[in-house]
């Protein structure tokens, strides 16, 4: 795309140090890398956007069901558990990748699609079983923000699993050829980052939230 | 106000007439002009040129400052007499004025006494809108389901147009009042009055008020419920559905701002 | 089947609007026709709809905006018209519903389809010849920004033929945004096409910023940057950490309409507070995402015709990112008169009032570049002049709004719409009109018509003026913003002198497009031979105009500031190097698919007409994963074609 230098990323210097002073364009691991992590900060601003929806919000119940009423910690310390043990198999697929592992990589992957279905699944019942209870997201303000926080986050997750699968299809189908490296280092990225929104959405809304 | 414009046009003056001082004597036909191609930097030049800002707008933030708290709609206004309170509604597309202490309620006519204190209470049954007698004082937004403050005096008798400075839609353009501001001893005159001439303002008057309709000629009303205006925040607040004035359970009205 | 839409969404009854629709079908009919019989098709399609070349898209960029601001200028003279004739008990020839209407597109129309097109055009188009490389980072995702932007273009004009537009204002505040005041279409318009189109303008920023920090030349440190990718850099910063609070915003308004909630709802608990805080902690990022890129054209023209090096590039530098962070801290004077309390709109006024600081230091810089400088009046500097003058005075009246007590009896009056016009005018649409007339040589090779350029100035400035001047007074004399009619007789006069002010920037609008058309008939006689029609100062005045698909055969190696200046007094020639292959993206229709989907979709979603939003979305979406699929997305030029272009501009240049 441009003009490729002759390190793909092998600079002894943490990346992005050496084109400071002027060295031309970066390589493109370098490239893809920076703009993905420009991405997750503008998601990251809109998950802002709704945290703080949620915190101006939370306590407008009109006369509805509450945090403490509703919010099942037992279920939520398993889904965050589930969440971040697909972070660390997440973590050691791809590692099993960049060493050109691929059974590995297949197997710690499949854990991590696991982990994040149960996560997904454990949070739908959550959910359904609020509606059922009459505490949908239209019953009141609070309960508008907490699902669309949580739902919003939930849609990432299911979006990142779907791109999982797309990505191990191009795995078996291409090898691990450094485009395809790129694109997997880029979805950690992205399943790590929400594996920070959800601590953040597990203390600000669950934890908080059950205490009042 | 003024103060601000004369701070700011000492700069914004010399600053418009330099530019075109400069454009034209440099023009590149101009051959008396001094040309100096090279000079990007002037360490003297770039001392005033942060200077020059950063004073005036030091000067500007000490204006700011008094002058949002000298200014600031909630406070009270000092004043010899005690202050007469008036509760607002915007509806669409009209504006009551309920007057809890002396039992009466007006549309699109705003009666007060002339120097003395109006405290005003404020909110919104349908959508936001922005209470304003420009020749009074400051506007203030009025929305449903919360109360906004607003403190104004008359100086001294006459009529004052007022307007919704907040585009609320079809009928916005329609949403004018008159403030008729009267001798104090007038003012109890036309109270007395009111309370005889005009027609109740109870619960089913109030739901005919509130249906859409622009373009009404001013009317007074006897207050039915001196707690009118806390009703129809909680109605407000409580849901489109609830028709009925002060429906059973609502939840507490709520403060705007603060 | 087919959701709310039936055919009493066309207004069969309305003549104006009908007519209007009628008016534009017969245009994209004949530019179809046209198209299709001199078959021009593969054309366009190979060289601009699958085009990722940032000129290209670029162009294509500024197209856009230039046509919408056909379509937003339609409307300001209409509304102005009203104004003019509806006073006292004359109802005026456009009752509430479609003034209302026609309020809320203008406002929707200027900022998102005229103004941000026009910025992120010049932006695409030339920063990254200025820096000094052959494309940004991510084409493909720059061709999908662009035709996002176009769907939202596209949905906003449906809703003039089928159905309505919002009767909200462009602000879209609730409740009256809400579906218990506002039942039809026309909000859910402004939200799709707003939040389609505001993904696009996400991915651009993330392109740009990324392009900017990680890909220059050899030798571009931060500091040997042209000003004009330093206000690129900010704006797109900008970009990326406030767009997505709109896209939270308008989410939340989405969920409250079609799904019940209750966010900012009167009842359940909803805060439309809320909502306008968050909309205008949006708000206020976007208007300096506007004006910055105005500022770094201005900077580049102002210094290419002097004659001059830019004055103090240093404190340029930090002013632009100074406002670039101050611009966050702000937002609550969009409302002061929603209650905060005299701390809180103290503070916000204050800090307003800092933002003056960097925003003078840069008029002041301008100035002492013109100083002792030797000053060619080509249009873009005229605009440049014109623009100074304007704007301060702009400057003026924002500062004066800054200050609570004056925004308590001028908020929401046609003072302060006179202000962000005197701004948004004499900024964006100046600094846009003279970054088309500066780089239009480099991007096609031909200058534009001087006089038809001059006059197109002269009619902006004069017209803007008479237009808007008024409206300052208007506002002092206690006159709301709008308003469907006048109730005051004494406003006459001065509307009347806003009305023939709308009527003298048409004839600007006309002058353009006259020197649009005399440029091309005339081309041959104006070719740009050198590349380097203004004796320019940065690096893309070093290409051939137009510049080769690669820009630079060879990536330039830059030692200073002013790159090209330097290299011209130093006697470089282009280099002479044995040339290498390059490699280049390829062309792809991922763009253009993707946003045709996103039509489907977005129309689909407006009408709730469920089963083919979900058949939209699912298409979109299967073009992404297409797109996502190929790792050979590059083709090579080899170095003996390379050459041979090379040597064919040496030769076009002796």
């Amino acid at each position: 795309m441009t003009i490729t230098t002759t390190d793909e990323g092998s600079s002894p210097l943490p990346f992005g140090l050496l084109r400071e002073h002027g060295d031309g364009p970066a390589s493109k691991r370098i490239v893809v890398a920076y703009g993905f992590w420009i991405f997750i900060l503008s998601d990251m601003v809109m998950f802002s956007a709704l945290f703080a929806a949620y915190a101006v919000l939370s306590g407008n119940s009109a006369g509805g069901p509450t945090a403490p009423e509703l919010f099942n910690l037992h279920n939520v310390f398993i889904e965050t558990m589930c969440l971040l043990l697909s972070s660390y198999t997440c973590g050691l697929g791809v590692l099993s990748a960049e060493r050109r592992q691929l059974m590995p990589f297949f197997v710690f992957t499949a854990f991590t699609f696991l982990l994040g279905s149960a996560f997904l699944i454990i949070e739908a019942r959550e959910f359904a079983g609020m509606i059922e209870k009459g505490a949908g997201p239209a019953r009141s303000a609070f309960l508008s923000s907490f699902f669309t926080l949580v739902g919003t986050h939930g849609a990432h997750v299911t979006a990142g699993l779907i791109a999982l699968v797309y990505l191990v299809v191009q795995v078996i189908v291409k090898g691990l050829q450094a485009a395809v490296l790129r694109r997997l280092l880029c979805w950690s990225l992205f399943w790590h980052a929400l594996d920070i929104v959800w601590v953040g959405v597990f203390t600000l809304v669950y934890l908080m939230g059950a205490s009042h | 106000m003024i103060n601000s414009t004369a701070i700011m046009l000492v700069v914004v003056v010399p600053v418009i007439v330099a530019t075109l001082a400069f454009a034209w004597w440099y023009r590149a036909s101009n051959n008396h002009a001094v040309r100096d191609l090279d000079e990007s930097y002037e360490g003297r030049v770039e001392f005033v040129v942060w200077s020059i800002p950063a004073l005036t707008v030091i000067l500007l933030g000490g204006v700011i400052w008094l002058g949002s708290h000298q200014l600031d709609p909630r406070a009270p206004i000092p004043g010899k007499t005690r202050p007469l309170r008036v509760d607002v509604v915007a509806l669409n597309w009209k504006w009551l004025f309920i007057y809890p202490d002396h039992g009466v309620a007006a549309v699109n006519q705003l009666t007060i006494p002339a120097k003395t204190p109006v405290e005003f209470r404020l909110t919104s049954a349908t959508v936001m809108n922005s209470f304003f007698v420009p020749q009074l004082g400051s506007q203030i937004y009025t929305m449903g389901g919360m109360t906004t403050h607003l403190n104004l005096l008359a100086d001294a008798p006459g009529e004052y147009a007022g307007f919704s400075a907040n585009y609320s839609g079809e009928g916005f353009s329609w949403m004018r009042f008159v403030v008729k501001s009267v001798p104090a001893g007038d003012f109890s005159g036309w109270i007395e009055q009111t309370r005889e001439a005009g027609s109740a303002l109870d619960d089913s008057s109030y739901a005919e008020l509130a249906k859409p309709s622009k373009d009404v000629p001013p009317v007074t009303y006897r207050l039915v419920e001196p707690k009118l205006f806390e009703r129809i925040i909680d109605q407000t607040a409580s849901g489109p559905g609830n028709s009925a004035v002060g429906g059973a359970w609502c939840p507490p009205a709520r403060q705007a701002g603060g | 089947m087919l959701g709310r839409l039936s055919w009493a969404a066309i207004p069969f009854n309305e003549p104006l609007p009908l007519i209007t629709a009628a008016a534009i079908a017969v245009v994209i009919a004949a530019v179809l026709f046209t198209v299709t019989v001199k078959g021009w098709w593969p054309y366009l399609w190979r060289e601009w709809l699958t085009s990722v070349d940032h000129k290209r898209i670029g162009v294509m960029y500024v197209v856009l905006g230039l046509v919408m601001l056909l379509r937003g200028f339609s409307d300001a003279i209409m509304m102005r018209t009203q104004q003019a004739i509806a006073i006292g008990g004359a109802p005026g020839y456009l009752p509430p519903d479609h003034y209302d209407q026609i309020f809320s597109a203008h406002g929707t129309i200027m900022i998102f389809f005229v103004a941000m097109p026009l910025v992120i055009g010049l932006m695409n188009f030339a920063v990254p010849l200025q820096l000094g490389v052959r494309d940004v980072a991510f084409p493909v995702l720059n061709s999908v920004s662009l035709w996002l932007t176009a769907t939202g273009a596209l949905l906003i004009n449906v809703s003039l033929v089928i159905g309505n537009f919002a009767r909200t204002g462009w602000m879209g505040y609730p409740p009256l945004s809400e579906l218990a005041f506002s039942p039809d279409v026309g909000v859910d318009y402004y939200l799709w096409s707003l939040q389609i189109s505001g993904l696009g303008t996400l991915l651009t920023g993330i392109n740009f910023v990324t392009t900017i920090l990680k890909m220059r030349a050899p030798g571009m440190t931060y500091f040997r940057m042209p000003v004009f990718c330093w206000t690129a850099l900010a704006a797109n910063l900008l970009i990326v950490a406030a767009f997505p609070v709109l896209t939270a915003t308008f989410v939340m308004l989405l969920l409250d309409r079609y799904l019940g909630m209750h966010f900012f709802t009167n009842d359940g608990g909803g805060n439309q507070m809320m909502y306008v805080n968050l909309f205008w902690a949006w708000g206020h990022p976007e208007v300096y995402i506007l004006i910055l890129p105005a500022f770094g054209v201005f900077s580049e023209v102002v210094a290419t015709f002097s004659g001059k090096g830019l004055f103090s590039y240093r404190s340029m530098v930090w002013a632009t990112l100074g406002i670039c962070i101050l611009s966050f801290m702000v937002w609550l004077h969009h409302f002061f008169t929603m209650g905060a309390g005299a701390n809180v709109n103290a503070f916000f006024g204050i800090m307003s009032s800092i933002i003056a600081v960097p925003t003078g230091v840069k008029v002041f810089n301008w100035l002492f570049t013109m100083f002792r400088g030797r000053i060619v009046f080509r249009t873009p500097m005229l605009f440049a002049v014109g623009f100074i003058v304007t704007f301060v005075i702009g400057g003026l009246t924002g500062v004066l709004l800054a200050v609570p007590p004056a925004d308590f009896v001028l908020h929401n009056s046609t003072f302060l719409v006179a202000h962000f016009h005197n701004v948004i005018i004499g900024g964006v649409v100046f600094g846009a009109l003279a970054g088309i007339n500066y780089w239009f040589p480099k991007a096609f090779g031909f200058t534009l018509n001087e006089r038809l350029g001059h006059a197109s100035f002269w009619c902006w400035l004069i017209g803007f003026y008479l237009a808007f001047m008024p409206l300052y007074a208007l506002g002092l004399m206690g006159m709301t913003r709008r308003l469907e009619h006048i109730p005051e007789p004494s406003w006459q006069p001065l509307l009347l002198v806003a009305e023939a002010g709308a009527i003298v920037i048409f004839c600007g609008i006309l002058c353009q497009i006259a020197q649009l058309y005399v440029s091309i008939r005339t081309r041959q006689q104006h070719r740009d031979l050198t590349g380097d029609p203004w004796n320019g100062r940065t690096l893309e005045w070093s290409t051939a105009s137009p510049p080769p698909a690669y820009n630079y055969a060879v990536l330039p190696r830059v030692e200073t500031v002013d790159a090209f200046w330097q290299m011209k007094r130093a006697g470089r020639r282009a280099a002479e190097h044995a040339h290498e292959a390059i490699e280049m993206p390829r062309n792809s229709p991922a763009g253009f698919i993707t946003a045709f989907f996103a039509v489907v979709m977005g129309f689909s979603l407006i009408w709730q007409i469920w089963w083919l939003a979900i058949l939209g979305f699912l298409a979109a979406a299967t073009m992404v994963l297409i797109a996502g699929w190929s790792t050979e997305r590059e083709y090579a030029i080899s170095a003996a074609e390379v050459a041979q272009m090379e040597g064919g501009r040496l030769e076009q240049r002796a």
